[in-house]
């Protein structure tokens, strides 16, 4: 048989395939058969790498050099040089954003050195359609273990023991969550995936199931054993086709290879899975709205109890994971409970993937031990702030979560912290904000978002969040009062204390949050008009400096007012009244002489 | 296709997969293997790098030798290539210069197998990083 001497994984994630990776999969393989290397290299389609800030990802192995940024052309060069003549192409490898040097292969990158990966173990390591690669990393040996060795008690105290906590938000001990639906007697049963990602910025289990999507299959299936369901179902929003396709393609070849259907690897075990698409509810991830929105209804939460543990899909006893706990499962069979309970805190095993965005410099999908701090996230592994600007706040737990300061940044992060601290886990999106970041404007942001997606179903979420963002605007408009501030938080609480669900029971937390850690800046823009940050529109001013000023004449020229005056050669000056904030002279100054200065004039 | 009956069956598909597989696990934990680099510049090419990094390989392959093979640039021996450097897990490296078929072999055989050393070793004069 022909052995490869080298492999060139391309990402075939949603991100880069947007970037044209297809086709330089393509490129390569046709430059490959140019230099008749086609027996010497092969070309492999994996999941996402998670460094999406810089893709099209090309990773080549068995150096492990890492390619960004590759462009279809560059195909050609990368065979001609590195896999004939072993040179490694030069400007397409990584640069470490401090040093400004390239780094050699992905073994040296801080965005890797710090990341255990779990849940994300095949993403990137193998072909995602195609089963065989999944079952040489141990693929469904997890499955033969339970079926063969273990009992449905037996198997459900391995998570139990194992501390594992849903990973969409709740917390929600794993385990116990099995044994509930496990105890509860019905003729059928459901094992429902959630994969209905809706917070802004969170894209870990789409990366999961483009990437890895057997590993969801296989806990589904052994998660079906554990509690005496034979059905499963994805729950998963139809804006996100690749994944879809990929996990449409995994259950067909699961099914021809006998493992999901009738009497499973010889056992008794049957099970079978559906997919259900969504429309991109942000509510429809609460799990009685997801319920809701599978048998056909509208997509609204109900009061708990119930739990789904008891009445759920058809109202039978239903079991609903999200896909990153999902893709934890078959690991901890193989590895150990123990070895699972060893990464982490004392309350929050194992790692947590997190959605790196905002303000910094390695943008995309990592995955940490719990317990971690927030520095060497946003430092390390992150890179730290783009563009040298200084750190302001972070956002943890999408448009529920709230936002954390410099002061939070050395606190471990683990379920029980984030919560003490205001914020919370939520799915694992965490937003980096630098100093040009109004705080007020970012909970306005985010209450834009949960009064767009409140079902409207109790008055807190669809009154009241509706209110809070209305004195936002306010506020940011430069109308607002102190009154107002006051009138944030109570309503905040009441919200908090009344909602129906999850979606409005959090929504007011980038309020309180940024109440609490930035409330001089919320006072700033009530009692001098003045937004520090220089992002409300409405607030800012230009200013011009008077030793920076050639006289140029530019500025006056683009002033669609008329607001600023002066003599040629002179500096120059805004008249504050005449000026209608457009921006347009800090565009035209080639000399750095217009500011937006963080105190008011 | 047939269908998977028992972990036995699972095991055989794993096994026929895990030689395609074998350089991708290696390449993620390089410090667990014996890194064996050949030089495969214009002058090592010239001068038969490619027979001698496909024996390798093969011979690799063949006798479950946990090592990856990986080609590198001129190593700045023109004089003696085609030339492999081999790095032991924890051991400095050690480069043999003029490797033909017979020498690959031998290199696998003697000192990756034995740690027995062969003729031919070039002294290394430079430190990477």
């Amino acid at each position: 048989m022909a052995q490869y001497k080298m492999h060139l994984l391309v990402c075939g994630g949603t991100g880069c395939r947007s970037s044209e990776s297809d086709l330089i999969i393509e490129n390569l393989q046709h430059s490959l058969r140019e230099k008749g290397l086609e027996n010497d290299a092969q070309v492999i389609k994996t999941g996402c790498f998670g460094f999406c800030e810089q893709g099209p990802i090309v990773k080549v192995l068995p150096d492990n050099t890492f390619y960004t940024g590759v462009k279809p052309a560059d195909a050609a060069e990368i065979v001609a040089e590195h896999v004939l003549k072993g040179r490694k192409v030069e400007r397409l490898l990584y640069k470490d954003p401090e040093k400004q040097m390239a780094v050699s292969d992905s073994k040296h990158m801080g965005f890797y050195r710090k990341q255990i990966r779990i849940a994300l173990r095949n993403c990137g390591f193998i072909d995602p359609e195609n089963i065989d690669e999944y079952i040489a990393r141990d693929g469904y040996a997890a499955l033969a273990k339970v079926l063969e060795e273990m009992s449905p008690e037996q198997a459900i105290d391995v998570i139990k023991q194992s501390g594992l906590r849903g990973r969409g938000g709740g917390g929600f001990p794993t385990g116990l969550k099995w044994e509930i639906a496990g105890k509860n007697k019905a003729d059928q049963k459901y094992v429902v995936c959630n994969a209905d990602e809706g917070d802004p910025g969170a894209f870990m289990d789409r990366s999961i199931l483009e990437g890895d999507p057997h590993s969801i299959i296989e806990a589904m299936s052994i998660c079906g054993y554990c509690i005496g369901a034979t059905k499963g179902l994805v729950y998963i929003r139809a804006e996100y086709p690749l994944a879809i396709k990929r996990l449409q393609i995994a259950i067909e070849q699961a099914r021809n290879y006998g493992l999901l259907g009738e009497n499973i690897l010889g056992s008794k075990h049957s099970f079978d899975i559906e997919l259900r698409y969504g429309a991109g509810a942000f509510v429809c991830g609460e799990e009685t709205a997801l319920i809701h929105s599978m048998e056909g209804k509208r997509g609204e939460p109900t009061v708990k109890p119930p739990f789904p543990a008891e009445s759920g899909y058809l109202e039978k006893p239903t079991n609903v994971n999200n896909v990153e706990t999902l893709a934890n499962i078959p690991a901890i069979y193989l590895r150990g409970h123990e070895w699972f309970a060893s990464i982490g805190t004392a309350k929050s095993k194992g790692t947590k993937v997190f959605a790196l965005a905002g303000k910094i410099n390695n943008v995309g999908l990592i995955e940490v031990p719990m317990g971690i701090t927030l520095r060497e996230v946003i430092f390390e592994i992150g890179g730290g702030i783009k563009d040298g600007k200084k750190f302001k706040a972070v956002q943890t737990g999408g448009p529920s979560g709230g936002c954390l300061t410099e002061k939070h940044l050395d606190t471990p992060i683990d379920f029980d912290n984030l919560l003490a601290v205001g914020s919370m886990m939520g799915s694992g999106g965490m937003i980096v904000m630098d100093e040009d970041d109004c705080m007020v404007a970012v909970a306005k942001f985010y209450l834009e978002f949960t009064v767009e997606e409140s079902c409207g179903k109790c008055a807190p979420c669809r009154i009241g969040n509706k209110r809070l963002h209305e004195l936002l605007d306010k506020i940011t408009l430069g109308k607002g009062t102190e009154e107002d501030i006051e009138q944030l938080r109570n309503l905040s609480v009441v919200i908090k204390d009344t909602a129906l669900c999850g979606l409005g029971q959090t929504s007011p937390n980038p309020v309180l949050s940024t109440l609490d850690n930035f409330a001089d800046e919320y006072l700033a823009h009530v009692r001098d008009q003045h937004c520090p940050a220089g992002q409300c529109k409405a607030l800012r001013q230009y200013l011009i400096l008077a030793d920076k000023c050639v006289g140029c004449t530019a500025c006056t020229k683009v002033c669609p007012t008329g607001a600023i005056a002066g003599e040629k050669r002179q500096a120059h000056l805004i008249d504050q009244a005449k000026c209608i904030r457009c921006g347009a002279c800090i565009e035209k100054c080639k000399f750095s002489a217009i500011i937006i200065p963080s105190t008011k004039i | 296709m047939n269908k998977i009956k028992s972990l036995n069956d699972l095991r055989k598909i794993k096994q026929d997969v895990e030689q395609k597989m074998d350089l991708r696990e290696k390449s993620d934990n390089p410090d667990r293997y014996v890194q064996i680099k050949v030089a495969m510049a214009t002058c090592g090419i010239a001068a038969g790098a490619r027979e001698v990094m496909n024996t390798l390989i093969e011979k690799i392959a063949q006798d479950k030798i946990d090592a990856v093979v990986t080609q590198t640039g001129c190593m700045g021996y023109c004089h003696a290539e085609p030339t492999v450097e081999v790095r032991k897990p924890g051991a400095e490296p050690v480069v043999f210069g003029h490797v033909d078929r017979e020498k690959a072999l031998a290199i696998i055989d003697k000192y990756i197998k034995t740690g027995e050393l062969l003729e031919g070793i070039i002294p290394v004069n430079y430190q990477t990083a």
